[in-house]
């Protein structure tokens, strides 16, 4: 089984979490001032790259918490995972 | 409001238990409260309960019958006999704005799970390392067993709390009863 390590908890069964969307999207500010190019984007664009894949995860049966992980997703290799309000780490390929 | 009586949610319900190998016993009425709070709160929180409140992860803190389990970086759950008075204490220890307390008593139902053969059976539905190296004495956590979410909490080398869903109580004896037979067959 794949064990993901959560900030709070450690190393625990991938069961135990969910998944939750690219990371470090920021919702517009004041949406009606986007166009609907601009909106759409927030919508619906994710950079979706074979590689490393900065993404939201819940540790839903644990402790709850959202947090984020940098995930390669050719291997699924966890390379790290990071607390809510942290900065992107930067680690290479 | 009709005085309903209260129902024993493991009440015809057959536990397994195994001789020199497994016991399960039901914990009776309890008081459950959860608690959340903010770090700035803890120390008045831990005065009202009588109690450090624990901040290292899935850790467990008793004083006398009470238990605070760390369930998450600003939550714990309280269990306690359901005649406490603490549970107005420790509400009126809430600063304001930075805290709640729910009454969460009756939402769950609770077995002690005890003997060599606990941890084999409780990892037929749940995923954890329940090697004592991983998963030490007085460690305690949101889990999951089968389709059940559940609350483990060990409080001996071979002896577990075991919280879940008062719906999913027969679920989790039927769970527990199918390990149980693996057991007792590979036990011989
Ligand atoms: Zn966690």
């Amino acid at each position: 089984m794949l064990l993901i390590p959560c900030p709070y908890c450690g190393p625990r069964p991938e069961i135990e979490f969910s998944y939750g969307g690219e990371a470090h999207l920021a919702r517009p500010r004041d949406p009606a001032a986007c166009d609907d190019a601009a909106w759409g984007d927030f919508l619906y664009a994710r950079t979706n790259p074979k590689g490393i894949h900065a993404e939201r995860w819940r540790h839903a049966h644990g402790c709850g918490r959202f947090f984020n992980a940098l995930r390669h997703t050719v291997s699924d290799q966890f390379l790290i995972t990071y607390r809510i309000g942290a900065p992107r780490p930067e680690i290479a390929a | 409001m009709a005085d309903l009586p209260r129902a024993d949610p493991w009440r015809g319900l057959a536990l397994p238990q195994l001789p020199g190998l497994l016991t399960l016993t039901p914990h009776g009425d309890a008081a459950r409260l959860s608690l959340r709070g903010e770090a700035a709160s803890l120390a008045p929180l831990g005065a009202a309960l009588g109690l450090v409140l624990p901040t290292t992860p899935c850790r467990a803190a008793t004083s006398g019958t009470r238990a605070a389990l760390w369930l998450g970086p600003d939550e714990w759950l309280i269990l306690t006999p359901p005649d406490d008075p603490v549970r107005d204490t420790l509400a009126a220890a809430i600063p304001a704005g930075a805290g709640a307390l729910v009454d969460i008593s009756h939402r769950q139902a609770a077995l002690t799970i005890s003997g060599p053969a606990a941890t084999e059976v409780l990892n037929a539905g749940c995923p954890l390392d329940l090697d004592p190296c991983v998963f030490a004495v007085g460690m305690c956590t949101r889990t999951i067993c089968g389709k059940a979410s559940i609350v483990l909490w060990r409080q001996a080398m071979e002896t577990f709390h075991f919280e879940v869903g008062r719906s999913f109580a027969a679920y989790a004896a039927g769970l527990l009863s199918a390990a149980a037979r693996l057991a007792a067959r590979r036990a011989g």
